[in-house]
């Protein structure tokens, strides 16, 4: 009998992980023996792990160096909170307005995704990279000179103006509040919460990856030319994979948002893009499971290595290089080669003996 | 301005006829007329014709730089000719692109391999199958029964494909890990799988020895005779060519300079201008 498919292994390997480590952390918070900063961390980490696996799905599986995705990420944040704080009178429960915050999110961030898609994805290469980056500055720039309010009349936007401008009513909030972003955002974000959005984010992109859409992606990344010599056509699968990965990127903005008080445009900036393109990287371009662990390693260590003060950044690329190497060389290998070499003689002679 | 997808039944001047008793003009799958592109200044193809029937196998010959692939690129779309009309089935395909070109009919391979190399030879001919596999990107995933009904369907029919050229075995393999040879025909097995009613064949014999030669030559004949659909192929292997093609297409600068039968275009004295040189004038040195 033939063994399952390697990629239906991947993929069973890299729910395998995210339970596991889902589990782990509940039990350690429950017995108490995790530290508080890192509590904290969850959310933003399990944020993350879906921003990284979903650029994966721009990165690594279309082909397109895209540098703006916390762009998406804020338009998610933005509109979701807006959604939760809106509609707080109307859904009492705290986790299905979290439910309905991100799907507003995603829904938003996808049709941003969208509207720069169509003339972005007739570029190709560093035409494409240089241009998303532009749209992600664009796009926070934007946000912070917009204010909404919410009265008994609905919502009120006003753009480049203060928020006094909005016009509310008397017992109106004011939410987005210009380039001071938004403040008061209820925390209704929770690690299981998270954790779903994880799930839920690795079945979509695994699942959509090993259908008749994600082949054609793939396709167009190995050889467009030829992609379309099979009559598939460009432009609706490129746009596909991006709207997929921004609507995914605006849950994780959601998700994020709800995490904490406060939230400006600027925190999701082009460094953030960086990052996440980093963790990316790491973890390998089409690889999931090595997307997931890079961004959880890589959101833990700043704070796990702040012990350590004036080395922190040192061990920090330390470790980067050890995730290269661990996750997506596959020269790896050549060490164990390289240690039976240098430890040669030794081991050589045992095993000798031995046989 | 028409609109390009009308139905528009073009009669066409009867390009000269590549092999008369099958007399063709009656009933033609891909035309080609006044067929030009220029590049800048220059013009590659000039005034290109060329009737195919439904079940014939024409080769597309010339020396070196000739315009032989440009012609396939033409065909196939991937550059929009600056002139002429190419008609599939009798339609106007004006401002279609290379997609929809494959979808009306016409498929190809590649003179420098092109594949998907990080799929297995199985998505590879799946991607080909794209069009044939219906389901939504919803039902891919959501997994939902018309998921794994079309994607058995699909299994199904790339181990049918898989065994014309007896390659079933190498169906979980990484496409761009094949031997050469296998690559060529994975490419000719992936143009299949879209259900072509024109196959063009950029060189399918580049880099094979004469052995794989003679199986290409029975493949491409039973390929033309399982699938019933018309094969044009560009090749410099003159045994391939004269061995199967039932007409034979002469380009030398972006021009036809001679068609016909492979007997009427062995003799051709234009021909053999074109690929071994001009006699002497008085003709008695160049003989011997």
């Amino acid at each position: 009998m033939r063994k399952l498919q390697k990629s239906t292994r991947e993929s069973i390997f890299t729910y395998a992980i995210v339970i596991v480590a889902f589990l782990a952390t509940q039990g350690l918070m429950l017995s108490g023996n995790i530290s508080s900063a890192l509590t904290g961390q969850l959310v933003p980490i399990c944020a993350y792990v879906v921003m990284a696996v979903s650029l994966n799905l721009t990165v690594g599986v279309l082909g397109e160096l895209s540098l703006g995705h916390a762009s998406f990420m804020s338009v998610g944040a933005f509109s979701g909170v807006t959604a939760c704080i809106s509609l707080a009178n109307v859904i009492p429960s705290d986790p299905i307005r979290l439910v309905v915050g991100m799907v507003i999110g995603a829904i938003c961030a996808g049709a941003a995704g969208f509207l720069i898609g169509i003339p972005v994805l007739r570029l190709n290469g560093d035409y494409l990279a240089i241009v998303t980056l532009a749209f992600g500055e664009i796009i926070k720039n934007l946000i912070t000179c917009l204010s909404v309010g919410v009265d008994s009349r609905g919502l009120h936007f006003s753009f480049l103006t203060s928020s006094s401008m909005l016009n509310l009513e008397e017992g109106g909030t004011v939410i987005i509040n210009g380039p001071m972003g938004i403040a008061g955002i209820p925390k209704l974000s929770t690690f299981t919460a998270g954790f779903i959005l994880v799930v839920v984010t690795l079945f979509i992109v695994m699942n959509l990856v090993k259908s008749r859409a994600g082949r054609a992606i793939m396709a167009l990344r190995d050889n467009r030319i030829a992609a379309e010599s099979v009559g598939i056509p460009v432009t609706k699968y490129k746009l596909m994979a991006f709207v997929t990965s921004a609507a995914l990127a605006g849950a994780a903005g959601a998700l994020y948002a709800m995490n904490f008080s406060t939230i400006v445009a600027t925190k999701f900036n082009f460094s953030t893009s960086i990052l996440i393109l980093v963790y990316v990287v790491l973890g390998g371009l089409g690889n999931i499971w090595g997307t997931v662990i890079a961004a959880t390693v890589l959101t833990i260590l700043p704070e796990m290595l702040r012990g350590f003060n004036d080395y922190r950044m040192l061990l920090y690329a330390i470790v980067l290089i050890i995730v290269m190497l661990a996750t997506n060389n596959s020269r790896l290998k050549l060490i164990p080669a390289w240690l039976k070499k240098t430890l040669g003689s030794k081991t050589g002679k045992e095993s000798i003996s031995n046989e | 301005m028409n609109n390009p997808r009308e139905e528009t039944k073009y009669v066409p001047q009867p390009a000269t006829n590549l092999i008369p008793e099958r007399e063709l003009g009656k009933q033609l799958i891909l035309e080609a007329h006044n067929l030009g592109i220029d590049f800048g200044g220059l013009t590659a193809v000039e005034g290109f014709d060329l009737s195919v029937s439904p079940t014939e196998i024409i080769g597309l010959i010339g020396p070196n730089g000739a315009g032989k692939t440009t012609v396939f690129n033409l065909l196939s779309k991937v550059y929009q000719p600056t002139r002429g009309t190419i008609l599939m089935n009798g339609r106007d395909t004006m401002g279609m692109s290379t997609a929809q070109m494959n979808r009306a009919g016409v498929a190809r391979t590649f003179q420098n391999i092109r594949l998907f190399n990080n799929l297995t030879v199985e998505d590879n001919i799946k991607l080909g199958l794209h069009n044939h596999i219906k389901y939504g990107m919803l039902s891919g995933i959501l997994r939902l029964p018309n998921y794994w009904k079309q994607e058995k369907e699909a299994k199904e029919r790339v181990t049918e494909l898989l065994s014309i050229f007896s390659m079933t075995h190498m169906a979980p393999f990484r496409a761009g890990a094949l031997p050469y040879g296998a690559q060529r025909r994975l490419e000719i097995i992936r143009a299949l799988a879209t259900g072509p009613k024109v196959l063009l064949l950029d060189e399918p014999a580049a880099g094979m020895n004469p052995s794989e030669t003679s199986e290409l030559m029975e493949n491409i004949v039973k390929v033309r005779d399982t699938f019933q659909i018309a094969v044009v192929l560009i090749e410099h292997d003159m045994n391939l060519v004269m061995g199967i093609c039932e007409g034979i297409c002469v380009l030398n600068f972006g021009k036809i300079i001679a068609k016909g039968t492979p007997s009427e275009i062995q003799n051709n004295p234009v021909v053999i201008e074109a690929y071994l040189g001009r006699q002497k004038e008085d003709g008695q040195n160049a003989e011997s």
